[in-house]
């Protein structure tokens, strides 16, 4: 028995619902960065899995938007992790809940 | 390694392993959402990825599959151990958990697998497809792909430009 596509959108939609567990539940910073990143990866894995599926693979159309996708999620990952530590240095923590400067 | 047989068409999806990728994967992204240490979570969030990389080589995707683990277990787990490292003085754990996020992220599942398992025409096994190799992409890229191509370089660069400026020390 070979796996089918519906079977890969089901772990790729329990990945997506883990990262969002990470990002809505965790009150680090880093935690939401990686949860959002979790949920990216298993955006990349339904574009894979959908390629990978269709009778005509002649276009490799969702290996490449799998390419840039990653390269996108790194310069998310890169400029998220400065913001960490830019907030860092300035509040000394990075506690999500406690960054409530803005609130009005 | 389904890249020494290219040319012959993609070895048949073995069911055995994709089992044993999907609980190494998916127990590892829920040790990396759930577990209290930092360091211990980013740890998992590396072998998620490696998780996520078998994923594609087991779709035939090998060269997506390599970019993956040197993307993000080369990089950005490093990254952010370095940055659990340099924050580290406040909290080496994280206390907070909020047990709503619990109900949203299941709602959204229920959701997801509903959808799902309602859709008929996805439940289909793999055709057979002729291998996908490096100098496919490569061609693709420099052709229909130009355009995207130039666009992902000006934003990383503008990406690692701007990380630079933001933890740069503040002048006093």
């Amino acid at each position: 028995m070979m796996p089918t596509l519906s079977i890969f959108l089901v772990v790729s939609a329990a990945l997506f619902c883990i990262g969002l567990l990470a990002a809505l539940s965790r009150r680090h910073a880093i935690f939401i960065l990686i949860g959002i990143e979790m949920m990216l990866a298993a955006a990349n894995l339904n574009f894979i899995a959908f390629w990978r599926f269709n009778p005509q693979p002649q276009q490799p159309t969702g290996v490449m938007v799998a390419i840039f996708s990653i390269a996108i999620a790194a310069a998310e990952a890169a400029v998220g992790l400065a913001l960490v530590i830019a907030v860092y240095r300035h509040y000394r923590t990075t506690n999500v809940d406690q960054l409530d400067q803005l609130k009005g | 390694m389904q890249s020494a047989f290219a040319g012959h068409a993609f070895c048949r999806m073995n069911s055995v392993a994709f089992i044993l990728i999907a609980i190494l994967t998916l127990a590892a992204a829920l040790a990396a959402a759930t577990l209290q240490k930092l360091m211990h979570a980013a740890l998992s969030f590396a072998l998620t990825f490696v998780g996520i990389a078998a994923f594609f080589f087991l779709l035939g995707a090998e060269f997506v599959g390599l970019v993956q683990i040197f993307v993000y277990i080369g990089a950005v787990a490093v990254l952010i151990v370095f940055t659990i490292l340099l924050t580290r003085r406040d909290v080496e754990k994280d206390r907070g958990f909020n047990w709503s996020g619990v109900v949203v992220a299941l709602a959204v599942f229920g959701g997801l697998i509903w959808a799902i398992f309602k859709t008929r025409s996805i439940s289909i096994t793999a055709p057979e497809i002729p291998a996908l190799t490096v100098e496919r992409i490569g061609q693709v890229l420099m052709t229909g792909y130009v355009w995207p191509l130039q666009c992902v370089g000006l934003l990383l660069t503008a990406a690692l430009i701007g990380a630079l400026i933001l933890v740069m020390e503040e002048k006093r």
